[in-house]
């Protein structure tokens, strides 16, 4: 499998401050040699070095369009994975906020005739005021009412873009300029910002903040007994993934220079939900290659279009009763040295 | 205005028993079940082959035979969420609440792309189709057909009231909804009550489908996702987990949505539904009826 | 004269009709062992959730050093120097046993985002120290066991230590735990003690519910006692114990006097178990 965007969590190659061992400190147990494999430090890098090499092998326009949106797409599972893997909120309309980066940019490209880098600062605010703007009422509620409220947002924002003028209406909009000159510079743009992006999100996830999220996860009281203001840092990890998601929404309206509603429907958010899901919940590698699976898979199997998806609702729920933790589950934490 | 109204309430009736179903099961389980709307789409489905089976029907004989593939289509949608639960759910009842809601979307994700796969991504058309004489009541127009089917929706929701109330069935729900252990201790036999929910939520889910295949006339496979959100909402609305305050939800939803159809425009009329449901959540989470618990650690 | 540590007062707590605490009102001063004991429903897990948060009293109020923190949510009572343990152990499953601790620390951590973003010598500072903490409160709760698997692969008994770690990496003034020595055998039992004496020799004040009588009348300076709600006494473990309403509560109303007898035999001994 050529693995474009495996962007490489170079973080994990950084050691970590570690204090002199002392008595009474056992290692993790003996570990099989996959699993020993799979955490090398230059498992990132090496990943890293094939999405780099790809174009090397297969550069037609077809398959650097493909390897672009995979790219894309892990980006975006980079992003939802700290909603959903670190925070354990179930966010189901996850794209909205690919689709409120994608749109921000865009209209401000082609109707203020900005460049598309030009338009960043006002993709930030308008994502993060997103995220807040859903996440304020919403993160006070039980769990599974976010699930379904973030499923309404999810189409809120899309029926609203089909029914807005400035986005163009259900045709969308046009002519939204590149970041670069051609396919293959933008490819490499692409890796370079995929990467950085999950590179950040791991060091997030192992940062303060991201204990915090996983304290959440696990128990909300016994967070708040600690000391973790949940509300907030629930709202953080929210904003996060929806900075995230909105980048990725940049990148794609310059890819395909033109975005429509028919992108942003709850078959993308779920297929990000199975990127995450299936790679390991929390688990940044796990994510990466969950991402890279569910994006080329059905390029793969084109012919078995009609199946595909019911496979995926399928693997969902098997993945959930057999191997909850994913492909590629996440460590408890760090690793004794 | 009472045109609005009508319309409203027809529309409140499906909501109603779509939302009923939702709203039992999260009692019972307190699981989101995300495929719920999916089996509304797969009544719809059942009913159309059925009645392309059954072959030409004469007008006069509409109705009578409607109303038996109904009762046809509840058996087999009430099947196929008793299926859904123990295959699906019941393994993983004490899992945390994250892996139980990826399920749900996971089953989802199958129905809905699984009649895709069988019946193609094309609206097809429901072979009965119910026209019909009008009739003035109070200035709205209405057909003896809609009469028929919110008497129809009317007669189910009173049946399912009388049921869960009056029968001894219905006692030993209430007892699992309220506390599965001591329920289980008391020799009821919990897994099979959950079953029998399952059955009934998703029969009227069917029901619904059927109903709403006749009237509007066209059925596709992701004709269940709105309608499990909106149903959803309407549980919100009334009380998640109270079957008179889901009824009264389900209408009422109908009727602010006629009503902010007539001032917004029908291009708006489901981010007005959301926007109701993200109010109701914001401001009274437990819905109209529902009862304020505090939360104990 | 300075405020108390701790003073609760009139504290009432009502859910729906019925009254889970009515009228309760006890101090706590610095480095000083206080029990709540009392039959189980008594009000005294609900007595602890007011105090740190968790529940809004009815009516009553909670004082910190004489500030007034009724209401205030968990973390800013956290925040404060309060911390707690759970009576149902309540870890963070499939996080490791460090970064449980390491929420005990969380609070005093000094990062941003930024920080952790770009690794800066603030950020592995800060997470070494956390970590050298971590390991500090390991050490002195005298775990065992693996410190870098998941916190639910340990025993029970090895848990509760996690837990307290935890509650004291908080650095608090005042450590809030609840029924510490449930489900511990007689060994493990007598380390509990040892650590909730060490504890205090650290200058934290502790209040701590314990059915072990034993092990309340050893180790607390003073004992509350509570009754559906109701307090129905306060002060020195002996004084308490001679009490005939507490032992009337411990064995109801219709007891006779050789059971009574009995009782207050049970009670200044010490008993296991429920009660």
């Amino acid at each position: 499998m050529t693995g474009p965007g495996e962007g490489a969590p170079l973080a994990e190659a950084a050691p970590e401050a570690a204090p002199a061992p002392r008595a009474g400190r056992r290692g993790a147990g003996p570990r099989s040699i996959a699993s020993r494999l799979m955490e090398n430090r230059w498992a990132g890098l090496a990943g890293l070095a094939v999405a780099l090499l790809a174009p090397f092998v297969n550069a037609t326009p077809y398959a650097l369009s493909v390897m672009t949106s995979a790219a894309i797409f892990v980006m975006l599972a980079a992003g939802l994975n700290i909603v959903v893997g670190y925070c354990g909120l179930l966010d189901l309309g996850y794209i909205a906020f690919f689709a409120v980066g994608a749109y921000t940019s865009g209209v401000l490209s082609t109707r203020l005739g900005l460049p598309l880098i030009a338009t960043l600062p006002a993709v930030l605010v308008v994502t993060v005021i997103a995220g807040l703007v859903i996440g304020a009422p919403t993160l006070r509620l039980r769990s599974d009412y976010l699930a379904i409220v973030t499923l309404g947002f999810g189409e809120i924002i899309r029926v609203t873009a089909t029914n807005l003028d400035v986005t163009g209406g259900p045709s969308g909009i046009y002519g939204i300029p590149g970041l670069t000159g051609g396919p293959v510079s933008f490819y490499y743009l692409t890796v370079l910002v995929v990467a950085v992006a999950v590179v950040g999100a791991a060091r997030l996830g192992r940062s303060r903040l991201g204990r915090a999220w996983r304290f959440v996860r696990e128990d909300e009281d016994a967070a708040e007994a600690m000391g973790v203001h949940t509300y907030k840092v629930k709202m953080a990890a929210y904003v996060a993934g929806a900075i995230w998601g909105g980048l990725a929404g940049v990148l794609f309206g310059a890819h395909l220079s033109a975005v429509s509603p028919g992108s942003f429907t709850f078959l993308q958010s779920a297929l990000v939900l199975m990127a995450v899901v299936l790679g390991g919940m929390g688990s940044i590698r796990g994510v990466v290659v969950g991402a890279v699976v569910v994006s080329l898979l059905p390029e793969l199997l084109r012919d078995l279009a009609d199946y595909r998806y019911v496979a995926f609702g399928v693997l969902l729920i098997i993945v959930m009763l057999v191997r909850p933790q994913g492909l590629w589950p996440a460590r408890p934490g760090e690793v004794p040295k | 205005m009472s045109q609005l109204v009508w319309n409203g309430l027809f529309v409140g009736s499906f909501y109603a028993l779509v939302a009923l179903g939702y709203s039992m099961v999260y009692g019972i389980i307190k699981l989101l079940n995300f495929a719920h709307g999916d089996l509304y789409m797969l009544g719809a489905f059942v009913g159309f082959a059925v009645l392309g089976a059954a072959g030409g029907v004469s007008a006069a004989m509409a109705l009578p035979l409607l109303l038996l593939v109904l009762m046809l289509t509840m058996g087999v949608t009430g099947l196929a969420g008793v299926a859904l639960e123990r295959v699906a759910y019941r393994r993983l009842r004490g899992a945390p609440r994250l892996s139980l809601l990826i399920t749900a979307v996971g089953a989802s994700f199958a129905l809905e792309y699984g009649m895709r796969a069988a019946a193609g991504a094309d609206p097809r058309v429901y072979p009965v189709r119910l026209g019909g004489t009008t009739l003035e009541v109070l200035g709205a127009r209405v057909t003896l057909q809609q009469l028929t089917l919110v008497a129809v929706a009317v007669l189910l929701m009173i049946g399912l009231n009388l049921l869960v109330t009056r029968s001894r069935e219905g006692r030993a729900m209430r007892a699992v909804a309220l506390d599965p252990k001591a329920a289980a201790l008391m020799g009821i036999d919990v897994d099979a009550i959950i079953s029998r929910t399952f059955f009934l939520g998703s029969a009227l889910a069917g029901a619904a489908g059927v109903m709403a295949g006749a009237h509007y006339g066209k059925i596709d496979f992701m004709m269940g996702f709105l309608i499990g959100l909106k149903a959803f909402t309407a549980a919100v609305i009334g009380g998640i987990g109270n079957i008179p305050g889901t009824m009264l939800g389900g209408l009422l939803l109908g009727l602010l949505e006629s009503f902010g159809t007539f001032w917004l425009g029908g291009e708006w009329r489901d981010v007005f539904a959301f926007g109701v449901l993200i109010l109701f959540l914001t401001v009274r989470p437990t819905g109209l009826l529902g009862e304020r618990v505090t939360e104990r650690v | 004269m300075n405020a108390p540590l701790l003073s609760v007062e009139g504290l009432r707590l009502a859910f729906g009709g019925v009254l889970a605490i009515d009228g309760l009102t006890f101090a706590v001063g610095e480095a000083e062992i206080v029990s709540v004991i009392g039959p189980n429903g008594a009000g005294k897990t609900s007595a602890f959730n007011c105090v740190t948060g968790f529940y809004r009293p009815t009516a009553g109020s909670v004082r910190l050093r004489g500030r007034d923190i009724t209401g205030l949510r968990p973390s800013a009572v956290a925040a404060l120097g309060v911390a707690r343990t759970f009576q149902n152990l309540r870890l963070f499953g499939e996080m490791s046993v460090l970064d449980n601790v390491r929420a005990g620390t969380h609070l005093r951590i000094r990062q941003n985002v930024l920080d952790a973003l770009l690794h800066t010598p603030r950020y592995r500072r800060s997470e070494q120290e956390s970590t050298e903490q971590a390991h500090h409160w390991l050490d002195f709760a005298g775990l065992r066991g693996d410190r870098y698997g998941p916190a639910r692969a340990l025993p029970y008994g090895e848990q509760r230590r996690v837990e307290i770690a935890r509650a004291l990496a908080r650095r608090p003034d005042l450590l809030l735990l609840d029924e510490p020595a449930a489900g511990l055998n007689h060994t493990e039992k007598a380390e509990m003690l040892d650590l909730i004496r060490r504890i205090r020799e650290q200058g934290v004040a502790i209040v701590l519910i314990e059915h072990d009588m034993g092990l309340v009348m050893d180790v607390s300076q003073r004992v509350v006692v509570l009754n559906f709600g109701r307090e129905i006494a306060d002060g020195p473990p002996d004084e308490v114990r001679r009490d005939p309403e507490v032992v009337e509560a411990y064995l109801g109303r219709d007891a006779d006097e050789a059971e009574i007898e009995q009782a207050r035999a049970s009670v200044a001994g010490g008993r296991d178990g429920g009660a």
